[in-house]
């Protein structure tokens, strides 16, 4: 049913290359191993190409991503930690533990479900050759951010946000340009503590999310919020590993898928 | 279509050469290229957002072409002028086209105009995104990959020089004194330069971030391992004073150092002999020069030199001065005297003379008067009816 689910949303995409193409990952960031595909018939192709993409849609847990982190290594990282009872969003409190001396505390059961999705839905999108932004206001941890985009050879936009970056994009950045099929907010406010303008776009724009929604900030928006601590150094390490992980983890998974689904295309067609 | 500001010089070449000298070797192929020629165009100087230009105007094939096209004409204007191609420079390439095309206008950019073609089309950027629509760099989405990938960089080498800096700390070998960067006769790019490097539009406070940074780096007391990458960013300042032209001395018969100078001001021009080893006497036209200049105002003008450098009653003086009033020709041989002493000194008190401000003419002019005034500035008396 899921996985149902997640083909709909998937060939729901905005580019059909990433479907119906075999490569999606050329380019300076990812290079294939694949050097050489021998010229199998037409239905042969498309049979490839439909089990390298559908196959991770079988299992819920494709990419083993909830090996990287358990409940414990959350709670060192502190996570669980959220604002004031006065900086309280409404919408944050199912989210919520509880509070002592007035301070919030997220529930972290809840934080693994998210986050174990969140992740897992990232892993998705990597395989299939998407393309990902991390977008983050904060200061504190700008150099973080873009050195994790950097390391997964991804996107990052952790500075101060044109207006029209996602609804004016061809003026913006020339036409033809491809916007992100997944942005990842580590942090889903801008310096004034308001909500960033790229969470409102993207909803427009019909780009998922997948966001860090602190105890003040708003998780209506966010496709995938994960409610977790986004002021703690720790915590932000945290996840920019486990992200960086899923994602060349991800990669990683759709070169050996190509490999193998290539040497054994070869191997049926002998000559033909 | 906008007008162009500079019309290449190639085609019409290309024309001359058909006609005149048909005996040269030219080649019918090349004289059939010239007929669609792109003339390059201004409106793209003028581009706000470099990065948003649109589709290329110059693809990379077309900008080789011009090039070879360039190399090619060069060659063949070498020949016509009677030069020898292989060491036919830019200056020369514009002095036979100052030669060939005289021009009656007055607007250097209207004139025809014959560079290397990266100097005529503007630095574009090639597109920026591979064929299955994925960018090259990963600040691509923030709108100024190459300013914020600078900014970037600056911040990761400034940790990295904080990390070393630690670590002597740990090892207890910090010290204050390191060897630091020496930013003296050099200044921080401008604006404008920073843009050309970057091929990219940024503002004033992106400017003034960026020089932020950089003077964050500076101050820790270990930067000098990135002084390779700050000198990238900073240009020499031009010393002003080895501008000067200095004469060399002149010795007469008796073995006696003497020097000449000259000097305007306003609309007087003086001239002064200055002789070494005088007494400190003075004539100006013939006469001393306490008659020629009875005010004492004009008299200090004259020794302000001699003073300032303390050689009041070394040089033998003897001018001659036509022209102006009696202020603008002490005026006049006050430079004149500075310029002559110019050869008597060292470089450092040139310099100081030059600080003070001696060696710089007075450009001041009598103002013009203007119509519907009654002098210069004075307008006619105002009547409220």
């Amino acid at each position: 049913m899921a996985a149902g689910v997640f083909t709909k949303g998937l060939c729901g995409l905005r580019h059909p290359w990433l479907v119906s193409a075999g490569y999606s990952c050329s380019g300076p960031f990812c290079a294939t191993a694949v050097a050489v595909k021998t010229l199998p018939l037409q239905t042969a192709s498309t049979d490839v190409t439909d089990r390298i993409l559908n196959l991770p849609l079988q299992m819920p847990d494709f990419f083993r991503l909830s090996e990287l982190f358990s409940l414990k290594d959350l709670f060192d990282a502190r996570v669980h930690l959220g604002h004031k009872k006065g900086c309280r969003h409404r919408l944050m409190e199912p989210y919520l533990f509880g509070s002592r001396l007035d301070q919030d505390i997220i529930d972290l059961d809840q934080t693994v479900e998210h986050l174990q999705s969140a992740l897992n839905f990232t892993a998705h999108i990597a395989y299939r050759g998407g393309v990902i932004l991390f977008v983050s206001r904060r200061r504190q941890f700008g150099q973080l951010v873009e050195i994790t985009a950097q390391d997964c050879g991804e996107y990052a936009h952790t500075r101060y946000w044109q207006g029209g970056l996602l609804t004016n994009a061809p003026i913006q950045y020339g036409s033809g340009v491809r916007l992100p099929d997944l942005i990842v907010f580590l942090s889903t406010l801008n310096n004034v503590f308001q909500q960033h303008v790229g969470v409102r776009d993207a909803a427009k724009m019909n780009i998922p999310t997948v966001g860090l929604v602190d105890s003040n900030c708003n998780p209506s928006l966010v496709t995938y919020p994960v409610p977790g601590n986004d002021d703690t150094p720790a915590a932000m390490e945290l996840y920019c590993r486990l992200f960086k992980m899923t994602i060349n983890r991800a990669k990683d998974k759709r070169r050996q898928m190509e490999l193998l689904q290539g040497l054994s295309a070869a191997g049926l067609t002998p000559g033909s | 279509m906008a007008a162009s500001s500079g019309r290449t010089v190639g085609s019409f070449l290309w024309k001359c050469g058909n006609f005149c000298f048909n005996f040269n070797t030219v080649s019918s192929n090349l004289t059939r290229q010239v007929l669609s020629r792109q003339l390059c165009v201004s409106a793209v100087f003028h581009r706000k957002n470099l990065a948003a230009a649109g589709p290329e105007k110059f693809s990379e094939e077309f900008i080789k072409k011009q090039v070879e096209e360039f190399n090619i004409g060069k060659r063949h204007l070498a020949n016509m002028m009677g030069e020898d191609p292989e060491t036919f420079t830019q200056g020369d390439i514009d002095r036979s086209i100052a030669y060939l095309f005289p021009s009656g206008l007055f607007d250097n950019k209207a004139k025809p105009l014959m560079k290397h073609p990266d100097e005529v089309f503007p630095k574009q950027r090639a597109v920026q995104w591979g064929a299955d629509g994925r960018p090259f760099h990963f600040l691509f989405y923030t709108g100024k990959q190459s300013y914020y990938s600078l900014m970037h960089d600056t911040f990761t080498k400034a940790l990295a020089v904080e990390k070393h800096q630690d670590r002597l700390r740990g090892k207890g070998l910090f010290t204050q004194d390191a060897k630091q960067i020496s930013l003296v006769g050099s200044r921080w790019l401008l604006k404008e330069e920073l843009e050309e490097l970057l091929v990219e539009t940024i503002s004033d406070h992106d400017y003034a971030r960026f020089i932020q940074l950089m003077e964050r780096l500076l101050s820790l007391p270990y930067c000098s391992a990135e002084e390779d990458f700050v000198q990238r960013y900073r240009r020499q300042l031009e010393i002003q004073s080895s501008k000067q032209q200095v004469q060399p001395l002149q010795y007469d018969q008796h073995g006696v150092a003497y020097s000449t100078g000259d000097g305007r001001r306003k609309t007087a021009t003086g001239t002064v002999l200055l002789r070494d080893s005088g007494s400190g006497s003075i004539s100006i036209n013939g006469t001393n020069y306490v008659h020629y200049f009875p005010v004492l105002q004009d008299r200090e003008q004259l020794m302000f030199p001699l003073h300032f450098m303390g050689v009041l009653g070394r040089f033998d003086m003897q001018c001659s001065v036509s022209g102006g009033g009696h202020s603008s020709q002490a005026g006049a041989l006050r430079l004149a005297i500075s310029r002559a002493m110019l050869s008597f000194l060292s470089e450092g008190q040139v310099e100081t003379m030059r600080q003070a401000g001696l060696l710089t003419p007075d450009p001041r002019i009598k103002e013009r008067k203007k119509p519907g005034q009654e002098g210069a500035r004075r307008k006619f008396t105002w009547k409220k009816r």
